[in-house]
């Protein structure tokens, strides 16, 4: 077979890589403020995206609270209703998610798991980090603003996000909203350049790039497409300013609005369409990858057998990356495109459910035959696989050009991607914090408030996201503040509504024990020592825990085998580190 | 054990769910039964698929839940067991493709005897056209509109002069007629809905964009907006009446053409003019 099998194992030649070219901080500013450790970077960028997503939960609540019992509460008007949703989408998708997976993990993870000392350049990964941070004071601000933030629907599609019939479209809500957006581009090409260098250039003596665990290559190729794609929504947020600001019309047609001739003319909406979905559907993936990638990891550690198929685990990553930048019409198949690109985008985007089922089969096969430890972090792995499953089939409805006719733009869309890119990563997240917190903090994680977070945010989202599917099969829009008497739409429909919303506030509340389990473990958790899952991977062998500037101590680790080195026959214990060296030239591993 | 009775639950309960819930789509009044079809093929496919998987997973969590002195099988490939599951997901999915773009092709190639009509929307609001006499609709341009010519129909196009507007009324159609709908949307993005015709599309600020149907029920369907348009969003609503083709050619004869309307505008300007609105109202009635 392979070289991933073990006894393909060939002996590394040592190499001592002194660690002077680190810059090490002086004081306790640059320790723990403006330092330039990744690892610090990736605890900031982790502890700023949730503080923004508690935004963002709060921004749910308050919608739901509106759907399920319209006109209750005098606070919640349709302006107001339309900027909740829209900061919503925006935060949870770019702010939180995003920055999360590659700005946290990536950075925490990728010099450990390759066994770098840091990322290749330090100075750059902490800028990113700063500017991520104005980037989110920026789109805070827009709530203070005269108007309020802008109203326009996280897609932000013009005419109506920069016309007055929008909350915030006259006023500075669309211009802060544009303006952070292009800010965290700036910032997140810093990191990006950062995780993709390190990766490629970093690693250390006998981690080839096929024995890098699959979290590193899932935020790798996540990052080489946020790279690319950014800049298509980086250009249609500029685009947009001007149209807005000095009164181009990139996206402006001849209109008249309310009565009124306006001064645009010659300009498209749906160029900004393109722009904005080039960059969007890439974004699914690149929430996507990075959580394939991390429930790889803990499905092999936690089931305590190797990934099965970890070759076609890696070509399924980056197939599905290279096609994703093929599909992203399918968003706009009844945005008045020609219709025949609906043959091409619904072709292609059936394609990548191929790569994807692969995944998901060889997730089930890495539990299959497995000794599954139903930790934590596994639990959420399992309701990761069955959301995403759920999530991933309903995308077939979607992508399905014609299917998506009377299904676009209602509740079963809403449904679709909060479970598919919403609820399944957040699983993920959730997961990789139970799993890797032992190793950020020292200590471990309490497990029965573990237990109680997971089954009220699992069962609490499936009951969420499940039922709202047929609210849009019966024809309910999405966007709506409330959908009011509607000859099709029985009341019924309200009582659905509000179940679903009192479900919302009791997951969002379980997100609470979440928090104060993070803050309780912190002094009072377990003490967790260096390796508490008997893990492979190279972080979990660091000198020190939490492990010190520089990782490694005097000498890099040297790798040996893949990451996934679990149940090996033969072998004296259940793992086999990667860097562990060959007990002798027999002994260790066998045929696969 | 308990996770997997839960995982069990969570299958059962979703299909449970699926079949005997209230909501369901909205009883069709247009061609369109195939797309309802291609929707069914494609819920029997990923259900079977979705329930599978959750039974193997359940089963998995109960038979190699971690037992003491139990090891996990090492097998880190199984090449003939990949392209099978690859080959039995591509059949599935052109399973669902496939029909889907035959079902596209119908959607998109409108019918030569098709009557057009056209809808417009704006903040937040619908308005009609429908040919006059000579079967064709006007040149229009959003540089036209101005309160008496609210859909910016040409005045100097002669073919503009007999279509029949319809501001703030219903739009009526006659059953088992095709009709191409022309989308304009005068200020932003719009989307014509109306659940039981299945078919729907945006319509952009200086282009026209259309889709196809045949009303093939009488009745009163509510049209809505799906496509975000701003605050009034929820609140812009119509109604397309489908009627026989007796009721309708009744109901025409009744109609007034763009040409009248504005000579009737004209006069009205001259005395004091009431909101435009009503005014296309009373001259309607």
């Amino acid at each position: 077979m392979s070289e991933i099998v073990p006894g393909a194992d060939h002996p590394i030649p040592h190499d001592h890589a002194d660690d002077v070219e680190l810059y090490h901080p002086h004081s306790w500013i640059t320790k723990y403020v403006f330092s330039q450790d990744a690892k610090v970077i990736g605890i900031q960028y982790s502890l700023t995206a949730m503080a923004i997503g508690l935004v963002a939960l709060v921004l749910s609540w308050l919608m739901r609270l509106q759907l399920g019992f319209p006109s209750t509460f005098s606070f919640i008007d349709p302006p107001s209703y339309y900027q909740f949703i829209t900061m919503h989408g925006m935060i949870m998708v770019v702010y939180l998610l995003t920055a999360l997976f590659l700005g946290g993990f990536g950075n925490y993870l990728i010099p450990l798991m390759v066994g770098a000392r840091d990322m290749v350049f330090p100075y750059a990964n902490m800028l990113s980090y700063w500017i991520y941070l104005l980037a989110v004071l920026v789109l805070v601000a827009s709530f203070f603003a005269p108007g309020g933030p802008t109203g326009a629907g996280w897609t932000l599609y013009p005419p109506q996000a920069i016309l007055s019939g929008t909350p915030g479209g006259q006023g500075w809500g669309i211009i802060l909203m544009l303006v952070s957006l292009a800010l965290f581009i700036i910032g997140f090409t810093m990191g990006g350049l950062n995780y993709v260098v390190t990766v490629l250039q970093a690693r250390t003596r006998g981690m080839t790039l096929m024995r890098m665990p699959l979290t590193v290559w899932g935020i790798f190729t996540a990052t080489v497409m946020a790279l690319l794609a950014f800049p298509a929504l980086f250009v249609g947020a500029v685009m947009m300013l001007f149209d807005r600001l000095l009164g181009t019309s990139f996206f402006m047609p001849a209109l008249v609005e309310m009565g009124q001739q306006l001064r645009y003319g010659g300009g498209s909406p749906i160029l900004f369409q393109h722009l904005f979905w080039f960059f969007g559907h890439p974004e699914v993936y690149i929430v996507a990858l990075p959580a394939f990638g991390i429930v790889s990891d803990l499905i092999s550690t936690h089931a305590r057998r190797n990934i099965f198929g970890y070759r076609m685990m890696v070509w399924a990553i980056v197939g599905i990356g290279a096609l994703s930048f093929i599909v992203w019409a399918h968003h706009m198949y009844v945005s008045g495109m020609h219709p025949w690109f609906g043959f091409f985008f619904a072709t292609t985007t059936l394609i990548i459910a191929v790569p994807t089922a692969i995944k998901v089969y060889n997730w089930l096969l890495t539990l299959w035959r497995g000794d599954i430890h139903l930790t934590v972090p596994m639990l959420f792995t399992l309701a990761f696989i069955v959301t995403f499953l759920n999530g991933g089939l309903t995308g077939l409805f979607l992508g399905n050009v014609v299917v998506d006719v009377p299904l676009s733009d209602t509740m079963f869309v809403v449904a679709h991607f909060h479970m598919v890119m919403g609820v399944a990563p957040i699983m993920v997240i959730f997961g990789g914090i139970y799993h890797w917190y032992p190793k950020v903090t020292g200590r471990m994680m309490n497990d029965a408030m573990g237990k109680i977070h997971f089954w009220v945010t699992f069962l609490g989202a499936y009951l969420i996201f499940f039922p709202m599917h047929y609210l849009g099969l019966l024809g309910v829009p999405r966007r709506y503040h409330e959908i009011g008497p509607t000859s099709f739409v029985p009341d019924s429909a309200e009582t659905l509504n509000a179940f679903i919303s009192v479900v919302a506030l009791v997951v969002g509340a379980a997100q609470m024990l979440f928090l104060f389990n993070l803050a309780w473990s912190l002094r009072r958790g377990r003490e967790a020592g260096p390796n508490p899952w008997n893990a492979t991977t190279l972080e979990w062998q660091t000198p020190q825990t939490p492990p010190g500037h520089g990782n490694w101590g005097k000498e890099t680790p040297p790798v040996y085998r893949w990451a996934y080195a679990y149940g090996v026959p033969g072998a004296a214990r259940d793992f086999i580190p990667q860097n562990e060296p060959p007990a002798t030239a027999a002994g260790d591993g066998g045929s696969g | 054990m308990a996770v997997a009775l839960i995982l069990v639950l969570v299958a059962v309960g979703s299909v449970a769910f699926h079949l005997w819930s209230p909501w369901w789509s909205t009883p069709i009044a247009s061609n369109w039964g195939y797309i309802d079809d291609t929707i069914n093929l494609t819920f029997w496919i990923t259900g079977f698929v979705f329930v599978v998987i959750l039974l193997f997973m359940a089963y998995c969590v109960l038979r190699f839940r971690t037992r003491p002195g139990n090891r996990a099988h090492y097998e880190p490939e199984n090449k003939r067991l990949e392209w099978w599951l690859t080959g039995i997901t591509a059949i599935g999915v052109a399973a669902m493709l496939a029909p889907g773009l035959v079902v596209w092709n119908q959607f998109i190639t409108v019918p030569r005897d098709a009557t057009e009509i056209e809808v417009v929307g704006q903040q937040w609001r619908w308005s009609y056209r429908l040919p006059g006499q000579d079967g064709r609709l006007g040149r229009s341009d959003v540089r036209h509109v101005s309160a008496e010519n609210p859909l910016g129909v040409d005045p100097t196009d002669p073919q503009g002069q007999d279509d029949i507007i319809l501001d703030g009324e219903d739009l009526r159609l006659p059953i088992d007629r095709p009709v191409r709908v022309l989308l304009r949307g005068i200020d932003v993005l719009h989307n014509f809905y109306v659940p039981e015709f299945r078919a729907k599309m945006d319509m952009i600020p200086g282009s026209i964009t259309y889709f196809w149907f045949t009303p093939t029920r009488t009745g009163t369907f509510e049209a809505l907006c799906a496509e975000l348009c701003g605050v009034g969003h929820a609140a812009m609503r119509g109604r397309v009446v489908v009627q026989t083709q007796a009721e309708y050619q009744a109901w025409l004869v009744g109609q007034r053409t763009f040409a009248e309307l504005g000579a009737a505008a004209r006069r009205a300007q001259a005395s004091a003019p009431p909101p435009e609105r009503d005014r296309y109202e009373e001259a309607s009635r």
